[in-house]
């Protein structure tokens, strides 16, 4: 057991923000060569001609959870010390819906909008400016909001603990998801493809 | 290249706007590719640090260490705010997610510039004006801001990385987040389309 490096020590706190700054260029550069910085392609989710965003996002999911728990399986990764945050299962949902009309409404989510902001998209930094607006009225907001904020909370919870399976068995069936929502998803654009071929001809 | 809206539209997986005095922009690696090598940078993240991507918690970091920066009092007085501030022996600033974040702008332009993407432009449908655009932004990014504290984290640190580490919250937040989307994208597609 001698990972995560961090976490047995292998440096400190100011090593670790030079990591932050190279994980967080291989990020930007990820998100940038999936087309992530092109509003268009991001919103085209959502009208079904384009699910590139689902196909990112659960490939990328699949991977990270699947490397993961074969590493914490062979003992390299202490799984308990990876950080994971507090479930506050309503006010999470809540916001779970606005987060979803904001990307909608602004086209972008917070990661994809600094890398559209750093390939020139003026309508980015306008959506960065947003960001920093309805989080400072949150914060102004929060001795207000603070009860909902903690509302119905369930402490440190993953799927496998709460439906009582074990955890190589919920991978198993996410990547079964996952595959299968791949299938579904090319149909879709194929679909919408030829729809639209019909209009135009 | 792309000589009507249609055909743009239809194209989105090609790249945009070619222009004949720039050069013209590569195609965007294949979803499966970009998801694949996106998953590794996630996991090289939990393998060395023990935790995972985000970005809004960035912005709330620097918010909380202006409003320290003008008004101490107010900021130290606020629960929210002192979360990011800690006690004060280590400024906001210097913070994984901030250092994170700066990376992800340089990493973004160093792809974008590399693939000729690199555009001063405003991304929008053919159907709206550039100022109609600019206001959507703003009322999108704050109406997402907000629900970012709220969810305690966005598509990086909830949906991306809570996702992958089989958080209940997370999983219940990506959920939400298809929801939200697919429930008001018919009133705003004149944006898009």
């Amino acid at each position: 057991m001698n990972a995560p490096l961090f976490k047995f020590g292998l440096f400190g706190d100011n090593v670790g923000l030079i990591f932050a700054f190279v994980i967080g260029i291989a990020f930007g550069f990820a998100l940038e060569r999936a087309g992530f910085g092109n509003v268009r392609k991001l919103t085209a989710q959502f009208y079904f001609t384009d699910l590139a965003v689902f196909k990112v996002m659960f490939t990328a999911i699949v991977t990270a959870m699947t490397g993961l728990f074969y590493l914490a399986w062979i003992g390299f990764v202490d799984l308990s010390q990876v950080y994971l945050t507090d479930t506050y299962i309503v006010p999470q949902a809540v916001g779970g819906l606005l987060l979803g009309v904001g990307f909608v409404v602004g086209g972008y989510c917070p990661g994809t909008s600094c890398v559209a902001v750093s390939t020139g998209k003026i309508d980015a930094v306008v959506f960065l400016v947003g960001i920093v607006a309805g989080i400072f009225a949150f914060g102004e907001m929060f001795p207000l909001l603070e009860s909902f904020y903690n509302a119905t909370p369930m402490g440190r919870i993953t799927l496998p603990e709460l439906l009582h399976v074990p955890y190589g068995v919920v991978v198993f069936l996410v990547i079964l998801m996952a595959v299968g929502g791949f299938a579904g998803a090319t149909w879709v654009e194929k679909t919408m493809a030829a729809k639209k071929g019909g209009q135009t001809a | 290249m792309h000589a009507d809206a249609q055909s743009l539209a239809a194209d989105a997986g090609q790249g945009h706007e070619s222009h004949a005095a720039a050069r013209t922009p590569q195609p965007y690696v294949h979803p499966y590719l970009a998801g694949f090598g996106l998953g590794l940078v996630l996991l090289a993240s939990f393998v060395i640090m023990g935790r995972g991507l985000g970005a809004s918690g960035a912005f709330s970091s620097v918010i909380a260490g202006g409003i320290d920066a003008v008004a101490p009092a107010h900021a130290q007085g606020n629960a929210f705010y002192g979360e990011y501030l800690g006690d004060g022996s280590r400024s906001p600033l210097m913070d994984w997610l901030v250092f994170e974040v700066l990376g992800v702008f340089v990493g973004g332009f160093l792809s974008g510039l590399l693939a000729g993407r690199f555009k001063k432009e405003i991304g929008r449908g053919p159907a709206i004006t550039s100022g109609k655009r600019l206001v959507l932004a703003f009322i999108g990014g704050g109406i997402l801001g907000f629900g970012s504290k709220l969810a305690r984290g966005c598509m990086s640190g909830q949906a991306l990385t809570g996702g992958a580490l089989l958080n209940v919250g997370s999983w219940a937040a990506m959920m939400c987040i298809f929801a939200g989307a697919y429930a008001v994208a018919y009133f705003v597609r004149r944006q898009w389309q």
